[in-house]
């Protein structure tokens, strides 16, 4: 059971350390403001549930699995806030999104 | 073991974030970098009270994360708007 629980661990925290990094290539990679977004939400959603996960599995039932749940939930609640004032504001500031060129193929970089 | 290798995957997400923050072209980009690196932040601040067998750690990684939204969010208003808004006008309720 514990081998179960420690390999079990291992792989949240290896994946979620793996989505971290794709994650951050992806906000480095990308082409435009708006699409950089998404990168981000790799990171905060994927990455940080998993390794928060792993961490849960690897402190049991106490106080630290209680207290990474209020960090999940903080999470949860509070990055998708900041990411929508993100949008709102650089939409409001007049920042256009990056569009297809309709005569040229779809996924082409500017 | 297995902390420090979400500890080193960690770091090598805040050191490409960073370089996203000091390259991006637009205001917003510094922002939104910013964000995620708090978020990473946090995520390191748990991962380290675990390498290190003091879970304290996760106390300052909440406090961490509810000064984090709170910045980004200032930071946006101000940036949006030109100030942090009045505090005796009601400009909230018009926007």
């Amino acid at each position: 059971m514990s081998l179960l629980l420690a390999s079990l661990s291992w792989f949240f925290l290896v994946a979620g350390g793996l989505f971290c990094v794709i994650g951050a290539i992806g906000m480095l990679r990308m082409p435009d403001f708006y699409t950089r977004m998404h990168a981000s939400s790799v990171i905060e959603t994927l990455g940080a549930g998993l390794i928060l996960l792993g961490l849960c599995l690897q402190a049991g039932w106490t106080l630290i699995t209680v207290k990474l749940l209020m960090i999940g939930v903080l999470l949860l609640f509070a990055s998708p806030t900041a990411t929508h004032a993100l949008a709102r504001a650089a939409l409001t500031r007049g920042l256009q999104p990056m569009l297809a060129d309709p005569k040229e193929a779809s996924s082409k970089r500017s | 073991m297995m902390f420090a290798a979400a500890t080193l995957a960690l770091l090598v997400t805040t050191a490409l974030l960073v370089i996203r923050a000091a390259l991006g072209p637009t205001v917003f980009d510094r922002a939104q970098a910013a964000n995620t690196l708090g978020t990473v932040a946090m995520l390191l601040l748990a991962v380290l009270g675990f390498l290190t067998d003091r879970p304290e750690f996760l106390d300052l990684a909440l406090v961490y994360g509810l000064l984090n939204v709170i910045g980004t969010i200032a930071v946006l208003k101000f940036f949006t708007r030109g100030d942090l808004g009045d505090p005796g006008e009601d400009s909230e309720l018009k926007s």
